[in-house]
């Protein structure tokens, strides 16, 4: 007898089982109350969608130097088109544009070699980023040295404004931070009010009252003949309300490294500052890298508050443009053009805590 | 053994400064000295300014006449009253966008963290772009889009958007019927506190029957149609002893009827989608939380469905959702201050703003201003810790 030796083609399964059909029915139309649902959702989805479509792409319009230039019908972009100069360096002289892009440009290659894992040298960077490129930014955006013009602060503006605004706040608050950490968990009683008061204190209250505490108080607090620019003043403000919320992120990170390895670091010897320094702080930082995102993109929304002390983020030059009698009438796009810069930054950062989180997850977990 | 060549003889005291307690009192002392020398300078500082700009410091500015108005007052106000009055004018107000604006985050919350949830992949999808978008938007931002570009721009009062007769919708608000209350509808209040005592009493009741016999009656249906439907009852009884007042347009406004200024819609809209979006991920979590072994095993005790949801799920859900939704609730109050970007009279606005240009009392206003946020935020954390301390796992 001769046997069939080669196995049959297995039939493809049927397609009410796979495929794009059965795809369908089991999450769209499995039962009565889910298709009355789904119908639902897609008329929801209709009604966003069409309008918003027709309004931003089919009938807006593109080109064009002045509000002639737009029908009306749809979005006008040519309103963000002649002003979007200003909506990235606010009122910084034309002229002096390319110092504000060598400061971008140094900004985003140091954010990404320190976000993208494979790249080497992250140590370095990191410290160049913390200590030399400040500098570098500060007198490149300011001048006044090596023959460069000075651009006063009030000048500043736009997107460039609010990343200084975050990412000063932000790399200001984290030494407070980490102290006022390390002291809620202190055994010294006076100490740890001390930082409790402290951090309670400005998570307690809005940071708008914190602002203007900063904007009318601070003069008050310095001495007579010391003025104090209002860009520092909002920075101050800033930095110490960040650093409460930052304690409380850091002072999680901290709970979570297991009691046994401060024990170990002091059964070798080590004191305090060299337990924190290279065996708690280490592990705890990496672990809270992701919480740290997290307040960086609240703190990254809540620049936006400066415009009522005064200064003109992205926001606030907005509203500025949007009260300029040759432009009225268009506030629709220029919040569109503003939360979709707001939106791309902190979506693209909340997305890259969560990655950080699901790579961190791994291992250290108790 | 060998003996440490340095080892101390017996009774020899270590020098100070390597007694840990001892270093740690100096530490502290220092501190103390530190924060007092700070203050003494800040002090000096203010006085000095003070003095240079011809104000003098204290609480009697709250006595004088304020001289201006404010758009929207739950009290009497006029512009006639003292700055001690704007004080609680703008008080309230915060509290009234800040508790309707919790009220509608929690329901927008819960019904979009529920369907972010749902099987169906259209809605779970939905209610995902709804979170992603209105998380990552700034909440002042959203604020001058709804005042700005929506209600600023709707048409004058003699186009307004009319829903019925009722409800007018222009540029100066929303306009809605203001319920005039009879002379016998004091009782239907009181037939709705009763019917709140009964159904409380009943539940109770319910339960001990259930502990001592096994047997169950729907106490929980009986007591909403007892809240609801005794006090239907007796308005219809009593013939009805609401009328209501319509708004109607009179020349260029509307007269009569509740008039919602669009600064309140505004913040009260923006208020509620922001922090429902955040509401949707507390809900979410929370929910994801309850290991899926918790219904399989309420349901193989064979406990109906909506049981095992109200015994086992919520239960367990709610001790990890609360917490953080306290503090949602708290952020939410706090970023009602945004107010003061559009105009709306809450507490900053109107003390920490308008009162204090006028008065230059700036120590004093602001300090009362932080004074009254971080009391809301002390008396929410400490209903939180009770409550954790409540529903806490209690570990064997």
């Amino acid at each position: 007898m001769i046997h069939n030796r080669t196995m049959i083609e297995p039939k493809p399964a049927p397609s009410s089982s796979v495929g794009p059909v059965a795809w369908l029915r089991s999450n769209l139309f499995n039962g009565p109350i889910n298709t009355i649902f789904t119908l639902i959702g897609l008329y929801i989805l209709y009604l966003l969608v069409v309008p918003t479509v027709q309004w931003a792409f089919i009938n807006a319009d593109w080109v064009g130097t002045t509000r002639d230039d737009c029908s009306r019908e749809g979005a006008c972009w040519v309103f963000i088109n002649a002003r979007f100069t200003q909506f990235i360096y606010g009122l910084y002289p034309r002229s002096e544009i390319w110092r504000a892009n060598i400061v971008f440009a140094g900004f985003f290659t140091l954010i990404a070699w320190l976000a993208i894992p494979r790249l080497p040298f992250k140590h370095w960077v990191a410290v160049f980023a913390l200590v030399g490129f400040p500098v570098i930014a500060y007198v490149l955006l300011h001048g006044g040295y090596f023959d460069l013009p000075r651009v006063p602060t009030h000048r500043w503006g736009g997107l460039m404004l609010t990343l200084l605004l975050a990412t000063v706040g932000m790399v200001g608050a984290l030494p407070i931070g980490i102290v006022l950490a390390l002291g809620r968990r202190s055994n010294m009683p006076i100490v740890k009010s001390f930082c409790v008061i402290f951090i309670e204190f400005w998570r307690g209250v809005p940071l708008i009252t914190v602002l203007f505490m900063a904007s009318v108080m601070l003069p008050l607090f310095l001495p007579s003949d010391m003025s104090v620019d209002r860009l520092v003043r909002a920075l101050i403000g800033l930095t110490l309300f960040q650093s409460a919320y930052m304690a409380e992120v850091i002072r999680g990170g901290l709970q979570a490294i297991p009691k046994g390895q401060e024990e170990a670091a002091a059964a070798l010897g080590m004191t305090y500052w060299k337990r924190m320094g290279l065996i708690i702080l280490p592990q705890a930082l990496k672990m809270m890298i992701p919480g740290i995102v997290n307040t960086f993109i609240s703190l990254f929304k809540d620049t936006t508050l400066v415009m009522i002390i005064g200064l003109f983020d992205l926001l606030g030059i907005v509203q500025a443009a949007l009260a300029d009698s040759r432009w009225l009438g268009f506030s629709l796009e220029g919040y569109v053009f503003a939360a979709f810069m707001f939106w791309i930054f902190c979506f693209s950062m909340s997305r890259y805590s969560q990655y950080l989180e699901r790579k961190l997850h791994t291992g250290h977990k108790r | 053994m060998s003996v440490r060549p340095n080892a101390r003889p017996a009774g020899h005291k270590p020098p100070f400064w390597r007694d840990r307690a001892k270093r740690a009192l100096i530490f502290q002392c220092l501190l103390i000295a530190a924060v007092i020398v700070f203050l003494f300078y800040i002090v000096g500082n203010v006085q000095d300014n003070l003095s240079s700009r011809g104000i003098t410091t204290g609480f009697g500015f709250l006595n004088n006449t304020a001289g201006f108005g404010i758009v929207q007052s739950l009290i009497d106000y006029s512009s006639q009253s003292t700055y001690g009055r704007t004080f609680f004018v703008g008080l309230l107000n915060t509290l009234l966008v800040g508790g309707l604006g919790v009220i509608a985050a929690t329901i927008i919350g819960f019904i979009v963290g529920i369907a972010r949830l749902s099987p169906n992949w259209l809605i779970a999808k939905l209610a995902a772009a709804y979170i992603e978008t209105f998380r990552n938007i700034p909440l002042l931002l959203q604020i001058f889009f709804w005042y700005f570009a929506v209600l600023r721009t709707l048409p004058s009062a003699r186009d307004s958007l009319a829903f019925g007769e009722a409800f007018f919708l222009n540029v100066r608000g929303l306009y809605l019927p203001e319920p005039l209350f009879e002379s016998g509808f004091g009782l239907i209040p009181v037939t709705f506190v009763i019917a709140i005592v009964a159904s409380i009493a009943l539940v109770i009741w319910a339960k001990r029957r259930q502990e001592a016999t096994g047997k169950r009656i729907p106490a929980y249906w009986i007591s909403f149609a007892l809240i609801f439907g005794l006090p239907l009852l007796v308005m219809l009884v009593t013939g009805v002893p609401i009328t209501w007042e319509m708004p109607e347009l009179r020349g260029f406004n509307f007269r009569g009827g509740i008039t919602v200024i669009p600064e309140f819609l505004a913040l009260w809209f923006a208020l509620s989608i922001y922090t429902a979006s955040f509401i949707a991920e507390i809900v979410r979590s929370g929910i994801q939380a309850i290991s899926h072994g918790q219904t399989e095993a309420a349901q193989a005790l064979s406990l109906p469905r909506n049981l095992v949801l109200r015994l086992v799920v919520i239960p367990q859900a709610l001790r990890v959702i609360i917490p953080p939704l306290t503090s949602q609730y708290l952020n939410l109050i706090k970023n009602s201050s945004l107010a003061t970007a559009i105009g709306y009279p809450d507490l900053v606005s109107v003390f920490a703003g308008t009162t204090l240009n006028q008065t230059g009392q700036a120590i004093e206003v602001i300090a009362m201003t932080m004074a009254v946020y971080l009391t809301i935020s002390l008396l929410v954390s400490m209903f939180m810790n009770w409550f954790n301390a409540r529903v806490a796992l209690v570990e064997r």
